[in-house]
């Protein structure tokens, strides 16, 4: 038997059963679990929109978050001239399929970005982008807006949510990063992210995005303390990320167009 | 090779014979995963899950196996169940496998899953390799929750999440350990780890590779 075994076609033989039988016992399991992992990923988006707009409810069950959920519109809208495009635009029935982060490395959806613009360490930015509108009684209440960008050692991506005069900030959240836990990862802490509520993004002009993260903290007597926020301790460069993201994605080359068009009630 | 029993095979690697605390092997993952408690213990389970399953798949197929490609048949058997983890962890708890993200991959390379498939499987009966890998596992296992459990304590002030140290950042008064939260720290809790196991159990001490010599020649001055 010890020899039948080492012979070459013997060989082959296990080579090619076992093969078989772990790519059907593999195939199998992605297969079956698929659509449970789609709902998980779609799920944890939505959380993530709901938890930066702080209509996230305590402890929440999948069947409640899909309905505060509902109560969005989701829209895509061109980034250069600010107008709504119809999701056939980007070959999508339902613009919730729209991926913009994968459009980003399209040549053909994205724009590369001139290193001297490139404040936020992107590259690349999709022409066309994924925004979230929530409407009461057709007055426009809040604005939830995708936002990624570089900070230390990754590329971090969360959601900012502004009121419906679209210059007040409503809240910020990050849902993937991977900045030092404890001290870049500290934006994750509850206590930093609730100073972003009612901070204001745009100064007189309503053009340029005023933000900045202060090393020291942010005091009663700061001047335009509406625009500022502390920086995280022991973490320049992931504060300085994060400003320079924000900024740029509140900027003429991220939502300022939509924002302005928005605002006179253009779109 | 001696007689071993199930009793033996299953708690054996417990603590006289740790994966981690005597054999050094798998480190890689215990300094990766080990910031959380609630991550750690998924993180365990799959690792036991793999050795278990992978050892009882080596072990049945130990004798039709072509002594020339049995390395790469192993790795295709594991490779296929950390596969099959990885997809199960995505679909039914996806916030701790986001928190794992490739680690639950590198299972693969984890040499205890290896390791074990090579040096027991091959050689024993399937119920016996079961035990192997389960025993290994929770080896391992012990290890890192040692690890995860000041890690998470000192690093966050919490357990599983919970606060129980409340951090200064929150308002609290507890200064948290930046660097327990880091890689390197597990090194460290390791470290300690074996030195208290060994002292516990000095069989587990190694002899020296060489001894100084006495000093006996005097010198010049």
């Amino acid at each position: 038997m010890a020899k039948a075994k080492e012979t070459v076609s013997r060989t082959l033989f296990v080579a090619l059963v076992l093969s078989i039988v772990f790519s059907v016992v593999v195939s199998t399991a992605a297969v079956v679990l698929r659509p449970a992992q789609i709902k998980n990923q779609n799920l944890d988006i939505k959380t993530n929109i709901l938890s930066a707009a702080g209509m996230l409810p305590q402890g929440a069950g999948a069947e409640e978050i899909e309905e505060v959920f509902a109560q969005f519109e989701v829209r895509l809208v061109d980034l250069d001239t600010g107008d709504y495009v119809e999701p056939s635009s980007v070959d999508v029935k339902d613009p919730m399929k729209y991926d913009m982060y994968k459009a980003a490395s399209d040549p053909k959806m994205s724009t590369k970005i001139p290193a001297s613009e490139d404040k936020a360490g992107i590259k690349r930015r999709p022409n066309i982008a994924k925004v979230y509108t929530l409407s009461e009684n057709g007055n426009l209440k809040r604005v939830v807006l995708p936002i990624h960008g570089y900070g230390l050692w990754s590329t971090l991506y969360g959601f900012m949510s502004l009121e419906g005069d679209l210059n007040t900030i409503e809240g910020l959240g990050f849902y993937a990063h991977a900045e030092t836990p404890g001290l870049g990862g500290e934006v994750d802490n509850p206590r930093w992210k609730s100073q972003w509520a009612g901070k204001e993004l745009y100064g007189e002009d309503k053009t340029e995005p005023q933000i900045r993260l202060m090393k020291g903290g942010v005091g009663a007597n700061t001047p335009d303390k509406e625009h500022k926020v502390d920086a995280l301790s022991g973490a320049t460069l992931t504060s300085r990320g994060v400003q320079q993201l924000v900024n740029y994605w509140m900027g003429d080359r991220g939502y300022a167009p939509f924002l302005k068009k928005l605002r006179e009630g253009e779109v | 090779m001696a007689e071993v029993t199930a009793k033996q095979v299953l708690f054996e690697p417990i603590f006289s014979n740790n994966p981690i605390g005597l054999q050094i092997l798998g480190i890689c993952s215990a300094l990766a995963v080990t910031t959380s408690m609630n991550v750690t213990i998924v993180m365990c389970l799959s690792v036991i899950a793999v050795t278990a399953f992978s050892n009882l798949a080596v072990s049945l197929v130990r004798t039709q196996i072509p002594n020339s490609i049995r390395i790469i048949v192993q790795m295709t058997i594991i490779a296929s169940l950390v596969i099959v983890v990885d997809q199960i962890l995505k679909a039914y708890a996806y916030e701790i496998s986001k928190q794992l993200s490739v680690f639950v991959g590198l299972i693969i390379t984890n040499c205890i899953v290896m390791g074990r498939a090579e040096g027991f499987a091959m050689k024993n009966g399937p119920w016996l390799s079961f035990l192997d890998g389960v025993g290994n596992g929770m080896g391992y296992s012990i290890m890192l929750l040692f690890v995860a459990f000041f890690r998470e304590l000192l690093g966050a002030g919490s357990l599983f999440g919970v606060t129980l140290l409340s951090p200064v950042n929150e308002g609290g008064w507890y200064i948290t350990n930046g660097l327990l939260l880091l890689p390197p720290s597990a090194f460290f809790i390791i470290g300690l780890a074996i030195w208290g196991l060994r002292a516990w159990m000095p069989e587990q001490v190694e002899e020296p590779d060489y001894k100084m010599s006495r000093h006996t020649h005097k010198e010049a001055f």
